[in-house]
């Protein structure tokens, strides 16, 4: 696709191309299916995108935002990525398909939270084990490799296995 | 609901108070790294470092919009006596149970700060919270965690963490220190009540809890006037590192 000339965006377009944009410490599943992008609009001047991060201090937003602007640059306009807080992210904000792709690279998907802020209970809840798919699972540790990801042990198949927090 | 008149001065108190808060606490959780007492912990005070030195920027952020600076420079090219955090987190990093001590009484405070905070009138605040509310909550649960866990030993454990409180409690409260003008921030809906206030409901959250295993629950503030002023030797040496890079290349970047 390369070589046309630039491609005529519309907000379902750059959505479309967003889907592409893998996130960087979870690399299968893509920043529109963990819910992390919001409001996309389209103005003759620029492409503005509002993007929620999984949590307040990922130290990821600088790749994610360089490979948006990459990926955008089809589109021949000036890119505006803006981090914010207006819509919280959540972790219900995580689609089914990448429910199921975060399953598929290993990480068990989290609980559902709903409107208040996730409760002790919530965490302590088993998930199934990405890998046999029993539920008996133990919380080892609620803090993993990354700020969104928690440890926990599969007494079905006694492996460990990462989740995503329930946040 | 937003505010009519900004009550920029008083706002920039608070937003410097619970920057610098976080951003000492969390660099005081980031000496673990490497040396905690379990993997799991290291892994733990590594993440929970991570959270506080995040939330501790953002709050730099909205500081930084209202009176034309930078994170980084509010962090880091300030002197000690400029600080503003609270004198709870002024005692060094300590042991293991010296640090639960004060992860537990920092993160309840913190909670009833939060709440006070939370739905105000000055959106961009409002919003920041909604989502530290979420985050902050995991930090309060292993401390919790911890606090019950050493409190419920018959040794070494419990001596040290009642030791730990010992020398932490008299500043515990220190959290709740007034602001300069902070009528302005009640009057004008960004805080929910004032500091007396909101130290009620901190001593009314923790009493079961330390009734339950036994603690004795923290006195009255020393001088809590100057609850984030006067930061002894412990803090001068936790600034001399946390600063360390920027002043050996002042101004560079990554």
């Amino acid at each position: 696709m390369s070589g046309v000339a630039a491609r005529d965006p519309n907000a379902s377009r750059v959505r479309a191309a967003l889907s592409e944009v893998a996130d960087p410490e979870i690399p299968g599943v893509s920043i529109v299916d963990l819910g992390m992008v919001g409001e996309v609009r389209v103005e003759p001047d620029a492409i503005h995108v509002a993007l929620l991060p999984t949590f307040v201090g990922c130290p990821a937003v600088d790749v994610i935002r360089s490979a948006v602007e990459a990926r955008l640059l089809e589109f021949g306009r000036p890119v505006d990525v803006r981090f914010d807080f207006r819509v919280p992210w959540t972790s219900d904000r995580i689609t089914r398909r990448g429910r199921e792709k975060l399953r598929a690279s290993g990480f068990a998907p989290p609980a559902p939270v709903g409107a208040e802020a996730p409760v002790l209970v919530q965490l302590m809840t088993p998930v199934a084990c990405p890998n046999c798919r029993s539920q008996r699972t133990v919380l080892e540790s609620a803090f993993g490799p990354t700020q969104c990801r928690a440890i926990y042990h599969c007494t079905a198949c006694r492996q460990p296995f990462e989740a995503f927090k329930p946040v | 609901m937003t505010v009519a008149v900004l009550p920029t001065t008083a706002l920039g108190e608070l937003l410097r108070s619970m920057a610098d808060d976080e951003f000492v606490i969390g660099f005081s959780d980031s000496e673990w790294t490497g040396i905690a007492p379990l993997l799991e912990e290291d892994v733990a005070m590594s993440s929970l470092a991570q959270d506080e030195l995040g939330h501790a920027a953002a709050l730099y952020g909205l500081l930084g919009e209202l009176i034309g600076s930078d994170p980084d420079s509010l962090a880091y090219d300030r002197q000690p006596e400029a600080y503003r955090h609270c004198r709870l987190l002024d005692h060094g990093r300590g042991d293991w149970a010296m640090t639960i001590a004060r992860r537990y009484l920092y993160d309840t405070a913190d909670a009833v700060r939060l709440e006070a905070l939370a739905g105000g009138a000055w959106v961009p605040l409002a919003d920041l919270v909604a989502k530290l509310i979420r985050e902050e909550r995991y930090h309060r649960m292993h401390a919790g965690a911890w606090l019950e866990r050493l409190a419920r030993d018959d040794g070494e454990a419990r001596t040290r963490l009642l030791l730990a409180l010992r020398e932490l409690q008299p500043d515990a409260a220190t959290v709740f220190t007034p602001l300069p003008d902070e009528v302005a921030l009640v009057d004008g809906g960004i805080l929910a009540a004032p500091m007396p206030e909101l130290e009620r409901r901190w001593r009314a959250a923790i009493g079961p809890v330390f009734a339950e295993l036994d603690l004795p629950t923290p006195p009255a503030a020393r001088q809590m006037q100057r609850g984030r002023l006067d930061h002894g030797e412990a803090f001068r040496w936790l600034w001399s590192e946390f600063t360390s890079v920027r002043r050996s290349e002042p101004g560079g970047t990554w």
